[in-house]
């Protein structure tokens, strides 16, 4: 029988979710031996024509990271899904949008005005910018666009599955394979991970605040986190009571807050907000004058709110 | 509704559904049913403003204050503010949310 064919591919993201897929470490070689790769860019020799000869519906599944960002990320995204049996959006960009999703309180005309014009490191004397397409003695040379925002994978192409995380952790992926070789999958649409928050599992728990607590909002670089203890509960922001379980809490071990790369749990469909909900609702200060004074110490909130899962949020960019 | 019980989410929901401005009345602080409703919404309502400014819309939009059942005099001028304001900034560009 012949092994079921793959195709693992990156849009806008930074190559952290290839390393996940070596960070399986001897579990990679059961992989290799189970499937055929078909294509693999960071990795392997493949050339997009290789992906355009291939029957549709041909591949079984193929793995997509990275959050869309130009003309050709959708253009491989759309050929993917008409070569695949199944699209999994792996890691958090394809997943949410992810950190490249940030750009999504920019535009392009901002990004564009930065990168190639005013940045100090920047010499550029004829305001040269990317043009999609540039007449040169060789001939015509062409650029993909460059969208005005940032998009989800299934913003573009039905996606029948996510892996969550940045990146995800090996465990998960290992399971997601299993199942998608043994056909023992869940219902279209699941992301595959624990369905609670990350605060249930979490090994600080017990010194969970369960009501108001918080009277100053501190950032990790101004105190000494206690490693035993609840971040929220030392003022520190953690995107935990809004996030998704199943990251194995790197972060948390290593005594940072989470900052939410799983995404909310199925029931939430905008993660910053709910987070928002929550940190006031714990904020011990009922003084309004107090209040503003509280959340104006609050450095960037839709940042932080938003960190991994703005394209993903209701309003998805600002106007 | 308790305005305890409002989430960013509605509010966010609204806006995205075509709101121009959003208001939130609720009763005043220290009579509220359930001790401190209110005193919630009052902080989710200054950090959602924080939060809205960044995403381009004019923090006048959302606006919360404290009007009891029978204060129909306030109920009224306090809605008629809120449409004047509303008025003056005139629609809200939400074609740019989306692309």
């Amino acid at each position: 029988m012949p092994k079921p064919k793959v195709a693992f591919y990156w849009c806008a993201s930074c190559g952290g979710c290839e390393e996940a897929v070596v960070d399986l470490a001897e579990d990679i070689l059961k992989v290799v031996e189970a499937v055929e790769f078909v294509l693999w860019p960071v990795a392997m020799d493949f050339k997009i024509k290789d992906i355009e000869s291939i029957n549709d519906g041909e591949i079984a599944v193929s793995f997509i990271n990275g959050a869309i960002r130009t003309s050709e990320q959708e253009h491989i995204a759309k050929l993917l899904r008409r070569k695949s049996q199944l699209i999994v959006a792996f890691g958090s960009c394809a997943h949410l949008g992810g950190t490249p999703g940030l750009a999504n309180f920019t535009d392009r005309k901002k990004i564009f005005d930065w990168v190639y014009l005013k940045a100090p490191s920047v010499i550029n004397p004829e305001g040269t910018i990317p043009l999609q397409k540039t007449t040169t003695i060789h001939g015509e040379l062409t650029l993909p666009e460059f969208y005005n925002s940032v998009f989800t994978v299934d913003q573009f192409i039905e996606t029948d599955y996510y892996l969550p995380g940045c990146a995800p952790p090996p465990d998960l992926i290992i399971k997601a394979i299993e199942a998608i070789l043994y056909r023992n999958l869940p219902e279209k649409g699941t992301v595959l991970a624990p369905d609670k928050a990350l605060c249930d599992s979490c090994n600080r728990r017990d010194s969970k605040p369960e009501k108001s607590v918080i009277k100053e909002i501190k950032r990790v670089h101004e105190v000494l986190i206690d490693p035993e203890k609840c971040f929220l509960d030392q003022g520190i922001i953690c995107l935990g009571p809004a996030t998704r379980d199943g990251c194995g809490q790197r972060c948390i071990n290593a005594n940072m807050p989470c900052r939410g790369c799983f995404g909310p749990t199925s029931r939430v469909q905008d993660q910053g907000a709910k987070f928002l909900s929550a940190l006031a609702s714990i904020i011990d200060i009922n003084n309004e004058e107090e209040i503003k004074k509280i959340i104006d110490s609050i450095a960037d909130p839709a940042g932080i709110f938003y960190y991994y899962a703005l394209p993903a949020s209701m309003l998805r960019r600002r106007i | 509704m308790c305005t305890g019980r409002i989430e960013p989410e509605f509010i966010i929901k609204a806006f995205k559904s075509g709101a121009d401005g959003v208001l939130i009345l609720g009763c005043h602080p220290g009579d509220c049913h359930y001790k401190e409703g209110n005193y919630k919404a009052l902080r989710r309502f200054h950090l959602l403003r924080k939060v809205l400014i960044q995403f381009g819309i004019e923090e006048e939009r959302l606006k919360l204050d404290w009007v009891s059942a029978s204060e129909a005099d306030k109920f009224v001028n306090v809605v008629n503010e809120m449409v004047e304001t509303v008025k003056k900034l005139g629609p809200l560009k939400k074609e740019s949310f989306v692309a």
